[in-house]
């Protein structure tokens, strides 16, 4: 199908996006790389009076360090997070899951801000974003403020950003050292993920001296599992002391029942792909 | 709105409503039949073409989106009448029945092997992943683009070389690589 009519512009620095997106008023929506608005919009499931399409900010594309921190602009694609040395090197976690996001084609489109801005909830860098302690970096007409990735996502397909408001860029410390892992559960190719989990962790010998935990499609939000890291932290990355943490996976989830998984079957999933995770971050 | 994009290596200015999918511009307004629609929900990869040098779902672009860029179609391929030697591939190891999914299967290969020329069976399908096929089945495709990776080696013959050199133009920096 063909999406409705609407107006189009490609504004070139972050100023002009604010003030376009500002002018447009409520029914006009930012385009990043499209690759979840496009379906909607030829679906016909929304029809917004104007695009503003971020696609020729050339500000918002890259990776950079910022000190001690490590910062990735919203626009930039799937692709290039996957390439990046500096996301290698810092940030892992963030590497191996965006590997698992979709397929070539729409990771060539589809860019990081995209992703966290959509928010929804089996999408597979939202539980990493939690886990790593990012910062959203949101520029209004009132210029910029700051706002952690708790904070961040707030509902279903829905976050702190406001209507007026771009994600700018995601900051994060950089976690250099640190092994990860992202299992992503799913059944067929390119499928969004029934459950995931992702794990970070810095092994001191044989010990794991910190670990950061989240779960994907466990509830309308991604999960933190603080219980889990609990767990694991100052334990050897044992078979059994990594399972006896991942029985902690559920805490504070609040899955729900779809087509693909029952609650009972998305808790025993979050249990056994934490423990897969963990081994496999462990190395 | 007015865009100027080039395809298969000419160029074209044109005038296009900014809901038009570059997919439908591609075949409606220039005549690229050769690129297809298989469905809509962006799954299928029937629709895929190079845009500046990757791989995109053409029906998940607007046309204004591409305005400026440079795109490859599975009709910019063939040279002076002899088919790229990954169509070739494909002809040769029967990696087509109906053929519908063909021309995005070709692209997205080629786009594979600018990343890795000479790809194992799991890369061939990991990065095959966005592109479904209802009838071959996938074993003949992979045989497919692992010959046709086996082809493009520097030194495989002058013919295959020729072609790939000149697709290289049109299909971006990466594509170079692959010859190097
Ligand atoms: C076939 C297919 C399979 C997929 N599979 C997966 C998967 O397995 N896992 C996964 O995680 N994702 C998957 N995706 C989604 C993909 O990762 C998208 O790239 C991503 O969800 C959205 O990024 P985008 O840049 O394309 O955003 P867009 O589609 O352009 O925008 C999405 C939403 O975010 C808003 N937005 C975008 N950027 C900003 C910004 N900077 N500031 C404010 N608002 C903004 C837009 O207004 C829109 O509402 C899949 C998509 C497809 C088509
Ligand atoms: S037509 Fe199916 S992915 Fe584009
Ligand atoms: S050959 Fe028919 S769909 Fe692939």
């Amino acid at each position: 199908m063909i999406p409705s009519a609407f107006d189009y512009v490609a504004p070139s620095t972050v100023d002009d996006a604010v003030r376009a997106l500002n002018d447009a008023g409520e029914d006009a929506k930012i385009i990043a790389g499209g690759q979840s608005l496009l379906p909607v919009l030829r679906m016909r499931l929304a029809a917004p009076s104007k695009l503003i399409d971020l696609g020729k900010v050339a500000e918002l594309r890259g990776v950079r360090e910022d000190g001690d921190a490590l910062v990735i602009g919203a626009m930039t694609t799937h692709y290039d997070v996957q390439r990046d040395p500096l996301v290698r090197e810092h940030a892992q976690l963030l590497a191996v899951a965006t590997d698992t996001v979709a397929d070539p084609q729409v990771r060539h489109r589809g860019t990081f801000g995209g992703s966290l801005a959509h928010a929804d909830p089996a999408g597979d860098l939202l539980a990493p974003a939690l886990a790593l302690d990012v910062e959203m970096v949101l520029c209004g007409m009132d210029g910029k403020r700051t706002v952690p990735a708790a904070d961040f996502f707030v509902d279903y397909f829905t976050t702190a950003l406001r209507p007026s408001e771009l994600l700018v860029e995601v900051r994060m410390p950089k976690y250099t050292g640190w092994h990860a892992h992202y299992e992503k559960f799913n059944r067929v190719a390119q499928a969004w993920s029934i459950v995931g989990v992702a794990a970070a962790v810095n092994v001191a010998g044989h010990t794991i001296s910190a670990a950061r935990v989240a779960l994907t499609n466990m509830s309308s939000v991604p999960v933190r599992a603080s219980g889990v890291e609990q767990a694991l932290v100052g334990q050897e990355a044992t078979p059994d002391a990594i399972r006896a943490a991942a029985e902690r996976a559920v805490e504070g989830t609040m899955p729900v029942a779809d087509n693909n998984a029952d609650v009972a079957y998305r808790e025993h999933l979050a249990k056994v792909l934490t423990s897969r995770a963990v081994t496999a971050a462990c190395g | 709105m007015r865009i100027t994009v080039t395809v298969d290596g000419t160029a074209y200015t044109d005038e296009v409503e900014p809901r038009t999918l570059l997919v439908h511009y591609l075949r409606e307004r220039l005549g690229k039949v050769g690129t297809v629609v298989g469905c809509d929900t962006s799954n299928c990869g029937a629709c895929t073409v190079h845009l500046d040098g990757h791989s995109v779902k053409s029906c998940s672009v607007l046309a204004v989106q591409a305005d400026g860029c440079e795109i490859t179609t599975i009709e910019g391929l063939s040279r002076d009448g002899q088919l790229h030697p990954v169509q070739q591939a494909f002809h040769d190891n029967h990696a087509l029945q109906c053929g519908f999914c063909t021309p995005g299967m070709i692209m997205q290969a080629i786009d594979l092997l600018a990343d890795d020329a000479d790809p194992d069976e799991e890369t061939v399908r990991n990065g095959l992943e966005g592109n479904l096929c209802r009838c071959t089945g996938y074993q003949n495709i992979v045989r497919a683009v692992r010959d046709a990776a086996s082809r493009m080696e520097p030194g495989s013959g002058p013919e295959a070389e020729q072609v790939a050199e000149q697709t290289s133009v049109a299909g971006g920096s990466r594509a170079e690589v692959r010859q190097s």
